[in-house]
């Protein structure tokens, strides 16, 4: 394992079937202790990125690192510190869970054996160890998928909608538990459609659209890049509205049911407030207004952005976000 | 019941680095030995291996009297001695029982793990692709070989407790002793495995290519029987030398005086044309084919 290499490297990498481009040119950076989101709208290119991350499938062009090992190139020695699973984890049903986690030991060649009992307990299927597999609900086997992976005491922990399937209490749990891995330095990458998830856990994200990647970076970067505003209520909005008209440095002005939304840089936000007491107009709340991931997911995702559809959105988000704040 | 429970264990991340070892074939070969005792289909398989010899030794005993003008030496012999028996099971037996045993397990081995998913759950642990189709094929004849001895260990055992543990003519004429028929009845299905297993690397191969259990079991089958339909044909007389269904009665030389080795050993060469390139294929193929099931 490269001391240097990031944990995921992808350059140039495309996957074509037939005449169809699932792929197109994907560049990706995982670095060492991300928390990295991979999202996208079905049928982005995210499931087949992340197979070609794992070797499964062979890219048409281009390449993708594991910690500078090619997959392709170096099999199995690749995938070392590599763990994880793409769409659904899949288990012999035939098999109990005890018994599938016995296999993926033993092919993992090492004393991960030893931890079967433990990562069941991770994951509350210590009392079902015994049932066969094929009488697990879907839910029980994403939880099986995650116990399969930490058997393999993964530095890289690539996980594809963890979350499907998983009742609110289970995907809460499921967010804990990412969040703790991360907390004890594993590198998350996670490709998920839970987008107040992505952005609850994620510090880095990539959003694909059409088999391209259409950003990447960091999360507060996009977040920035969505416009910093502001949403003031008073005590008489429309007089604050119309004294705010006449404020040089404020713009994006507009007034709504929960108070005015503007944009503006600190120094003429402060004389606003200034100005709105001196015209005897109370202020009851001044609240920075941050761009929710969501709305940025359909900005970037969806044909040019609708401006009206995007401001509910946004005013729509923000109340979830607040909301789980 | 919710997903995962954080504070159940005080800590996830190993305390070491993690350096997987990548296990020896034998080890994935194993597992894949348990899967298939795992499975209902292996028995449905082992089951008609069994049920066969003991169909044939009661309706004969209920007969009561050995076919008359049976063209098979050891036809006329099963009342004589029991060790007759198996010997004619595998004569009836070779031509397309045991390779549909042979092609039930073969055909399905990769394909329904890729359909099921779990090929991929096995290819991101710590095996090459490599190690993972070099034991389904080793599990593959293994299952092909355990079928064929064992409706060999039924057949032999049902006859010498219906007719006796006695000695037996050849298809020479000459008699051998019980304890030699034995020794020969084992060496004769060894023979017999030559072939079989060369449907069973065909098996795998189209398992591998087709990504179909069903379309796997039944292109086997269609192998075998497409050279059978040859064989019958006239003016093809030339061909049948070199066709797998000819090496099907191979083994005959065994229980001749002197043995007759030459269709062994043609068998064996022969056979190696059939099986070599198609476990290189497959070989090929899976190892460089899209895991794109589940």
């Amino acid at each position: 394992m490269s001391a240097e290499a990031p944990p995921v490297r992808a350059r140039g990498l495309v996957k074509r079937y037939d005449e169809v481009l699932a792929v197109d040119h994907v560049d990706l950076e995982v670095r060492s202790g991300d928390v990295y989101g991979f999202l996208g709208p079905n049928g982005a290119g995210k499931t087949t990125t992340l197979r070609m991350a794992l070797g499964l499938i062979v890219p048409t062009e281009g390449h993708v690192q594991l910690f500078g090992r090619d997959p392709m190139k170096e099999g199995a020695r690749a995938l070392q510190g590599v763990a994880g699973f793409v769409e659904a984890p899949r288990f012999y049903p035939y098999l109990s869970a005890g018994k599938n986690l016995e296999l993926l030991a033993a092919l993992d060649g090492d004393s991960a054996a030893g931890r079967i009992e433990e990562v069941l307990e991770i994951v509350e299927l210590s009392d079902r160890v015994r049932h066969r597999v094929g009488g697990y609900s879907h839910g029980m086997r994403q939880r099986l998928g995650i116990a399969a992976a930490l058997l393999r005491r993964p530095s890289l922990l690539i996980l594809d909608e963890p979350a499907t399937g998983l009742d609110p209490a289970g995907m809460r749990d499921m967010r804990e538990l990412i969040r703790r891995l991360a907390g004890e330095g594993i590198t998350v990458l996670l490709s998920s459609h839970q987008l107040p998830e992505v952005q609850e856990l994620c510090d880095r994200v990539a959003i694909v659209d059409s088999g391209r990647v259409v950003y990447e970076g960091a999360m507060a970067d996009l977040r920035r890049q969505g416009g910093a505003g502001y949403r003031l209520r008073t005590t008489d909005d429309s007089r604050a509205l119309a004294l705010a008209a006449e404020h040089e440095g404020l713009s994006s002005l507009q007034r709504d049911e929960h108070g005015i939304s503007l944009q503006a840089d600190e120094r003429h936000l402060a004389e606003l407030t200034v100005a709105l007491g001196r015209a005897g107009v109370g202020v009851l709340a001044l609240t920075p207004e941050l761009a929710t991931l969501e709305y940025l997911f359909f900005r970037l995702t969806e044909d040019g952005g609708h401006p009206a559809h995007e401001h509910a959105l946004a005013a729509e988000a923000d109340g979830r976000l607040v909301g789980s704040s | 019941m919710s997903a995962v429970a954080p504070s159940a264990s005080p800590r996830v991340l190993p305390a070491q680095p993690h350096r997987s070892r990548r296990p020896p074939v034998r080890t994935v070969y194993r597992w894949e030995l348990r899967k298939l005792v795992s499975q209902k289909r292996t028995y449905l398989g082992f089951g008609l291996a069994i049920l066969l010899p003991v169909i044939f030794v009661v309706s004969q005993l209920i007969r009561g009297h050995p076919p008359r003008g049976a063209d098979s030496i050891f036809a006329s012999e099963i009342f004589q001695s029991g060790l007759a028996t198996p010997v004619l099971m595998l004569t009836f037996l070779a031509p397309f029982f045991l390779p549909m045993i042979a092609a039930l397990v073969a055909g399905d081995i990769v394909a329904a793990e890729d359909n099921n998913g779990t090929l991929k759950t096995i290819l991101t642990r710590s095996v090459d692709r490599g190690q993972v189709f070099a034991a389904k094929v080793l599990a593959a004849v293994t299952y092909a070989a355990a079928a064929v001895y064992l409706s060999a260990i039924v057949a032999t055992v049902a006859g010498v407790g219906a007719w006796g543990f006695h000695s037996v003519r050849t298809f020479s004429g000459s008699v051998v002793s019980a304890p030699k028929a034995l020794l020969l009845i084992f060496a004769a299905n060894a023979c017999f495995l030559i072939p079989l297993l060369t449907i069973a690397c065909i098996g795998v191969l189209l398992s591998t290519v087709t990504r179909n259990s069903a379309a796997a079991i039944v292109g086997t089958l269609g192998v075998t029987l497409v050279l059978a339909i040859v064989q019958q044909i006239p003016g093809l007389e030339g061909l049948h030398p070199y066709l797998l269904t000819t090496q099907y009665f191979a083994w005959q030389g065994l229980l001749r005086t002197p043995t007759d080795w030459s269709p062994i050993v043609h068998s064996l060469w022969l056979c190696a044309l059939y099986a070599v390139p198609s476990l290189i294929a497959g070989w090929l193929v899976f190892l460089r084919r899209d895991v794109a099931g589940g």
